[in-house]
């Protein structure tokens, strides 16, 4: 009995192994790039998929995911200048109490249904609608409201100017979602299986893992090129390099730039980096040290940027001296604040501090979140004891750091990527520098005089000018360290059209094989 | 374990379960990291971050949001996920199935290789198949166990890429699952295809949980054994003339297993905590994955909902295991 159970143990042993074995040499590893399909080892994934309302909605990382099947009130080029979306016309009336917008005539649903004027001002009402959990609501879609429906023209009113209005249409939560589709499933309907009119349908997500997509057959803008994609969600930097290498994915994004000078000498594969609309920067808060003017100067005349790129960065960053980037509306090309350590030792003796006396302050950093943020702010470290300030590193999450931010109880000085994909001088300059902003940290009448006229400036060409003498002024009196332009490292299988973007878009739509 | 000792674990269980939940849900709010001002957006205005506080029930105080977590709790609401917007019970209930999966295949590889390798150990005392293992379990400890998973994904899906490195199945695969236990639910169905893939799928991060287990369960289980081969009744079987082979497996190795199963349900449950590392290295979507996501996001329903399941497995693995070990040790059964 007792030699008979073993030997049936044993056939069953033998059994499994052999269906194990059979089955592990069976399945293949599938590859990756085919000409009707782009597989994408993307680094986040997609937590939630109203691109309106919540925590995903204001996440720059999940714009690429959320621009491939919803569409947004107004498009952008890979240079951040605006181009129609759903909308193909919009702007202001000459005293700008009323906003005009046109609908494009023919745009589909993704289930075939019609775009209408109405849907459009479903979505911009239930924006400003605080109900709604719209980060902005307030701030940027309740600026404008009673709107009014003639065809295909939408005509509102201002409640409050806002320059920037428009751009946020282009901007984050600035996507229409189907109102028929979305009060018909409603809102875990809609998380379950999303629908937009961008080029892409969802055709598959599996939560945490990937998201399958369907060129979307009624897309307005034409058929994309490639049929199926493929968002893996590879949120290691090593696993995406193995996605690469592997030939599972053809396209990967955010990996160390020693990686990517690897992989884009290898055969099959292209690098591409492109300076993106995201600044690093240094907040300085208005607490000692730093309210002593030459503490301040010395900090920022102390920093080497184009070492800091160069020796720790590989090159690749654009040294910066304003929030303003190269390819933004208010950048102006003239402030320059110079690297001068001498300078820096002579600012801090006025203040009585220097290399053996030097003043104490503590410097807050995350480690891992940007690309070589601690190491960055060691070498910013090294350079100003060079000159006499002693800081202490002080390493947090970047969710500390929020909380810190909002409660304006940062450090002296806190590194911190301030994301732009809009350009407007509001969007970054304005609101990290404007006092009674959540975001801002500096918060001093001078600037806040000078920054407040601005918010209502009419006449565009004035608003910019204006921006940029703020930029001056807070170069000026040393009120933030820029540091520098982050650089995008993508590496993608050759035969792959790739058009990059300074708004650091992954847009599948744009691409082909 | 008789009826009334398992009846007093689980009550037991219940002040445990309560603790957890007291200074989980308390540590989440004192510790630094406000998601409401990750979520804020750079236009928004104190009436913007009111609402959102509203809205997601972090305007109420400490105590208060205590007690309707409490009273949730017992409805068998766990809340909503604040970065997914989902119910976190249907979240969890989603991803704990595909962890359990990975859990067990690895427990299988691993008490496999334990029992495998300690036996070979034994049989070959002093010759090289013992030193062979010995190096080999030596070796597998010296490396932190996160980091088998990054040299699986080099060794086998880049410099000999014949095994997936990422997901759960092959993307180009259909499967339409009435579970999340795609494993089983595969093979039950006779769907080898999709059986095929996942298995491939689940090997290598379930080779890395299962690793270091390994090379703790194959030393004990040797020390066990060759210990067992000291006592009497080993040598009465040698006397009426068994084979070594038959020495070992049927008489020494029973006897060596209960020391064995005690460690290796200790190693478990720390088997179980390493899915959340070695889930987010192959990007398989499990609890784990989900947890580093909640955390990244200060997700507090979805933090706490899994935490409170992790605590809730932990406790079931101790029962398992005291009830295994009640099983293999006569004695036990009586006290």
């Amino acid at each position: 009995m007792r030699i008979n159970s073993i030997k049936r143990l044993k056939k069953c042993l033998v059994a499994a192994v052999a269906v194990t074995a059979v089955s592990l040499s069976a399945a293949g590893v599938v590859m990756a790039g085919g000409k009707d399909s782009l597989t994408i080892a993307y680094h986040v994934g997609v937590p939630a998929w109203d691109p309106t309302t919540g925590l995903s909605s204001v996440n720059p990382q999940l714009q690429s995911i959320y621009k491939s099947v919803f569409d947004q009130y107004i498009d952008q080029n890979p240079d951040l200048s605006f181009k129609p979306g759903l909308l193909t016309d919009w702007g202001w009336n000459d005293d700008r109490t009323k906003v005009h917008m046109t609908v494009r005539s023919g745009a589909k649903w993704q289930d075939g249904e019609p775009i209408t004027a109405q849907d459009v001002v479903w979505n911009l009402n239930r924006a400003s609608d605080p109900a709604s959990g719209n980060p902005v609501a307030g701030f940027i879609w309740a600026s404008v409201g009673d709107f009014e429906i003639n065809g295909n023209e939408i005509t509102g009113t201002v409640k409050s100017y806002t320059a920037d209005y428009f751009k946020w249409m282009a901007f984050l939560t600035g996507y229409l979602i189907p109102p028929h589709y979305y009060e018909k499933v409603g809102k875990e309907g809609f998380e379950k299986k999303p629908m937009g009119s961008g080029p892409y349908m969802v055709d598959k997500f599996e939560r945490g893992s990937y998201v399958r997509l369907k060129a979307n057959p009624y897309y307005w803008g034409g058929k994309p090129a490639i049929e199926n994609v493929v968002f893996k969600f590879v949120t290691n930097p090593a696993s995406r390099i193995a996605e690469i290498e592997s030939g599972s994915s053809d396209l990967t994004l955010n990996i160390p730039f020693e990686e990517y000078d690897r992989l884009k000498d290898k055969s099959g594969l292209v690098g591409v980096t492109t300076p993106v609309s995201d600044i690093a920067m240094i907040f300085f808060n208005d607490v000692e040290p730093f309210l002593d003017a030459n503490v301040r100067k010395a900090a920022v005349h102390a920093v080497n940027r184009k070492a800091l790129v160069d020796r720790l960065l590989k090159g690749y960053g654009v040294p910066l001296h304003t929030l303003e980037a190269p390819e933004y509306a208010a950048y102006d090309p003239s402030i320059k604040v110079a690297y001068d350590p001498e300078l820096a030792k002579s600012l801090l003796a006025e203040s009585g501090f220097s290399p053996s006396n030097p003043v104490e302050l503590t410097i807050q950093t995350t480690r891992g979140y940007l690309p070589k943020d601690y190491e960055i702010i060691q070498a910013i470290v090294g350079m100003w004891r060079k000159v006499g300030i002693e800081a202490k590193i002080d390493v947090y999450e970047v969710a500390k750091h929020y909380e810190l931010r909002a409660q304006d109880t940062l450090a002296p000085a806190a590194f911190y990527n301030w994301g732009n994909s809009v350009g407007d001088p509001q969007d970054s300059t304005g609101h990290a520098m404007f006092g009674p902003s959540p975001h801002s940290v500096w918060d001093t009448d001078d600037l806040d005089g000078m920054i407040g006229p601005l918010w209502g400036e009419l006449d565009e060409n004035k608003r910019i000018a204006g921006w940029k003498k703020v930029s001056r002024h807070i170069a000026d009196n040393a009120y933030v360290l820029p540091l520098y332009q982050q650089v995008q490292p993508v590496i993608h299988r050759s035969g792959l059209s790739f058009t990059p973007y300074v708004s650091n878009f992954i847009l599948p739509h744009t691409m082909g094989w | 374990m008789t009826a009334a000792s398992l009846l007093r674990r689980l009550m037991l269980s219940v002040p445990t379960l309560f603790g957890v939940l007291v200074i989980n849900f308390v540590l989440l709010r004192v510790v630094p990291g406000d998601p409401i001002a990750m979520m804020i957006g750079p236009g928004a205005t104190p009436e913007d971050i009111q609402n959102l506080r509203e809205i997601y029930g972090l305007d109420q105080s400490i105590f208060q949001q205590f007690l309707f977590y409490i009273r949730d709790l017992f409805n068998g609401n766990l809340g909503i996920s604040i970065s997914m917007r989902q119910d976190v019970v249907e979240l969890i209930g989603g991803r704990l199935p595909v962890t359990l999966e990975l859990a067990f295949v690895a427990i299988v590889i691993a008490l496999v290789g334990i029992v495998g390798f300690g036996i070979t150990a034994s049989m070959w005392k002093g010759h090289w198949p013992e030193v062979l293992i010995d190096a080999f379990s030596g070796f597998v400890q010296a490396v932190p166990d996160f980091l088998w998973g990054l040299l699986f994904i080099l060794i086998f899906g880049v410099l000999w890429a014949f095994m997936p490195i990422f997901g759960r199945m092959d993307l180009t695969v259909e499967f339409d699952p009435a579970t999340q236990f795609y494993l089983f639910e595969s093979l039950l169905r006779g769907d080898f295809v999709v059986f095929a893939s996942v298995l491939q799928h689940i090997v290598l991060p379930a080779l890395s949980l299962a690793l270091p287990l390994i090379a703790v369960g194959t030393r004990l289980l040797k020390s066990s054994i060759i210990e067992a081969m000291a006592q009497d009744y080993v040598q009465l079987a040698r006397v009426k003339g068994f084979s070594h082979f038959r020495i070992v497996v049927s008489q020494a190795f029973p006897n060596a297993l209960i020391p064995t199963v005690t460690l290796t349900g200790v190693q478990m449950t720390f088997l179980i905590g390493g899915t959340v590392l070695v889930e987010r290295i192959f990007g398989y979507p499990g609890l784990g994955n989900m947890a580093i996501d909640a955390v990244i996001n200060r997700d507090l329903p979805l933090i706490q909902g899994i935490v409170l399941t992790f605590a809730v497995m932990f406790i079931v693995l101790n029962i398992l295991i005291d009830m295994t070990y009640a099983f293999l040790n006569p004695r036990l059964r009586h006290d």
